[in-house]
């Protein structure tokens, strides 16, 4: 039993250089074969990076990826809506739908469930398999025992079925701009003040203990999903793909950790070592996994 | 005629929500089915079969709460939830779940279908679908959206709108944070625990300031003789890199009150305004349903309201009107 690794959207604001640079090395270096692009959290950003899209679309493809487009996970301005339908629309590449208004937009043409649409139970995956979902990527919160069950589901209607395995978890989103707030300023004036902070900006309680981080209208988990550990048992649930989430670390270096390790190449005890190097400073944890607060970091028996 | 929708937390509170005038009660069952699964809160079956008859022979409906989302596995308890609230004629039922809205919308049929907030549908196209899909008659909508904006939508929609106007100013799109779960392990989503009592202590320091924890985590530290809100993460205080003294990164403890906003919202067409806090007291629910019934009947008189009493009713004495005057709040 094996799995596809994925690389999820970048959530974070870059500067479109950046991430160009980003998927150049990702497509010729990293051992991920899909690759899902473009934004998810704020409107805001989008044009930034539109006019390198096609460009990155298929300098991935020509290295053997397959690329997602996925849909912003908050609709409300006209824009918002209007992006949401363009890109429900698109005949290829391939979309992964993270609001409900694309859902209505795509109209049961194929596609994928992002983890924002909170597929969490087997009723919802049969309702969405019906409506043309070929893929569901669950909720990050789900903990194992309804991982096991939903991807049964979804294998036995022939659908991918994605945990993120790597990565800050999406605690929440807003309406609000938080990275704007802090700075004094509102949504509309931000000034994309999120730009300064490429790993999210964090914050922490009043006795000094990081907890957060916030991108713009996010809110991030301060710890990095690890599931390395747990990486064969989500591959026995029949989970088909597993996903790793940008953030500011060496994104190939951890695809390969996770590839050697999903392949038995190295132990996982020796990946989850060279991991907590790669995000040194950074906490890891698996608490949402064990069905624990998400943010504690659960030990597993690292022997398969 | 604009209905005013009220909180049921328990039936004693059921009661006091009908004879103070409410058009509409809504509540929930002792479990995992609804967002307000608190410690001594919601109904029985049989608690609910009473107050249904209770508020149907004074004319008022009974909205029933089923706005969690089902885990995988955990389906059955949802489901036999609509099957009670259909056995005992509910009015209608309040979901979010897409998997629970389709077999309520099959096994019930000729129960009314509200979508919950917690689905948090803000536009249009999100409306439509589980309109299309499921016959939706009413959106709550999330608390996220300026006056014109809901006036917009309901020009693009055919079901009914309902907004909250009081109580908790939830500041994550509603069904979409994992907030309580990253800290506690118990979620908000799947458990319909928002900041449970059990994982909240209180530290009193020898200067007397009072820091609240969640799950071990500090949320606030307040002054001696400073009122506090319930301690919540999204009205935690926190130190940022260009905020070292420490601020309320989401928001104030502040509560929603949207009382001088009635006729504007009236007039956008909003066909129910709900009053929230089913974990409130008797006597909360008592005043703030009579002074909003007693506000509606004057407007609806061509009179001004006097709003002034619900003001001093607001958490820490502090209100908002969050998202729905103006863009400049986001």
């Amino acid at each position: 039993m094996t799995a596809t690794l994925t690389l999820g959207p970048i959530p974070y604001h870059w500067p479109a250089q950046a991430k160009c640079d980003f998927y150049a090395r990702i497509a010729d270096e990293a051992t991920v074969d899909e690759v899902y692009l473009g934004e998810v959290v704020c409107s805001k950003r989008a044009p930034f990076f539109e006019a390198h899209l096609p460009d990155v679309i298929s300098r991935l493809e020509q290295a053997g990826k397959a690329v997602i487009l996925s849909s912003l996970a908050e609709v409300t301005l006209k824009r918002e809506r209007k992006a949401t339908v363009e890109l429900a629309e698109l005949e290829r590449p391939e979309v992964e739908i993270n609001n409900v208004g694309g859902l209505y937009a795509r109209a049961g043409r194929s596609h994928r469930i992002g983890p924002f649409m909170n597929a969490y139970n087997e009723a919802t995956i049969g309702w969405m398999a019906r409506q043309g979902a070929s893929h569901i990527c669950l909720p990050i919160e789900l903990p194992a025992k309804a991982i096991a069950i939903a991807a049964k589901t979804a294998r036995d209607l022939r659908l991918g079925v994605e945990v993120q395995v790597f990565g800050r978890a999406s605690l929440a989103v807003s309406a609000r701009c938080y990275h704007a707030r802090a700075h004094g300023r509102s949504k509309d004036n931000c000034q994309f003040v999120c730009e300064e902070d490429p790993d999210g900006m964090p914050l922490q309680t009043l006795d000094h203990r990081p907890i957060l981080r916030i991108n713009g209208i996010q809110t991030l988990s301060e710890s990095y999903i690890d599931l390395l550990a747990e990486t064969g048992p989500l591959m026995k649930m029949g989970v088909s793909h597993l996903r790793l989430s940008p953030q500011a670390v060496d994104m190939v270096a951890v695809s390969h950790l996770y590839r050697h390790c999903m392949d038995g190449k190295i132990s996982v005890t020796e990946a989850k070592r060279k991991l907590q190097a790669l995000c040194a400073g950074v906490p890891l944890s698996n608490g949402f996994f064990h069905g624990e607060a998400g943010y504690r970091q659960i030990a597993m028996d690292a022997k398969r | 005629m604009t209905e005013l929708i009220c909180p049921a937390g328990t039936p004693a509170a059921l009661r006091t929500a009908v004879d103070a005038g409410a058009d509409a009660v809504y509540c929930g069952f002792q479990d995992a089915t609804n967002a307000r699964n608190f410690p001594g809160l919601n109904f029985t079956a049989d608690e609910l079969a009473r107050g249904v008859s209770y508020a149907r022979s004074r004319g008022t409906k009974v909205l029933l709460t089923i706005n969690t989302y089902p885990p995988a596995g955990k389906v059955d308890l949802w489901r036999s939830a609509a099957d009670v609230g259909a056995h005992v004629g509910v009015d209608a039922f309040i979901v979010a779940d897409m998997g629970l809205a389709d077999y309520v919308a099959r096994a019930h049929p000729d129960i009314r279908l509200h979508l919950s907030v917690q689905a948090a549908a803000s536009s249009p196209e999100a409306i439509r679908y589980y309109c299309k899909h499921f016959g939706v008659k009413r959106v709550v909508l999330p608390r996220i959206l300026t006056i014109p904006e809901i006036r917009q939508i309901r020009r693009e929609i055919h079901c009914e709108i309902e907004t909250f106007i009081f109580g908790n100013h939830g500041l994550m799109v509603e069904g979409r944070c994992s907030l309580t779960n990253y800290l506690t392990g118990q979620s908000t989503n799947m458990d319909g625990v928002c900041s449970p009592a059990s994982d909240v202590e209180y530290v009193q320091d020898e200067d007397g300031s009072m820091c609240s924890r969640l799950g071990g985590f500090t949320l606030d530290c307040i002054g001696a003789g400073e009122k506090a809100g319930y301690p919540t993460i999204c009205k935690g205080r926190y130190i940022g890199s260009h905020r070292p003294e420490g601020y309320y990164a989401f928001e104030e403890p502040v509560s929603l009150n949207l009382s001088h906003l009635l006729p504007e919202l009236i007039e956008a067409g909003v066909d129910a305004l709900k009053i929230e806090g089913r974990q409130r007291s008797k006597s909360y629910v008592r005043t703030v349903v009579s002074a909003f019934r007693s506000a509606l009947d004057d407007i609806r008189h061509g009179q001004t309201p006097n709003i002034a009493d619900l003001v001093a009713l607001t958490e820490g004495q502090k209100e908002t009107r969050g998202a729905f005057e103006t863009k400049r709040w986001r």
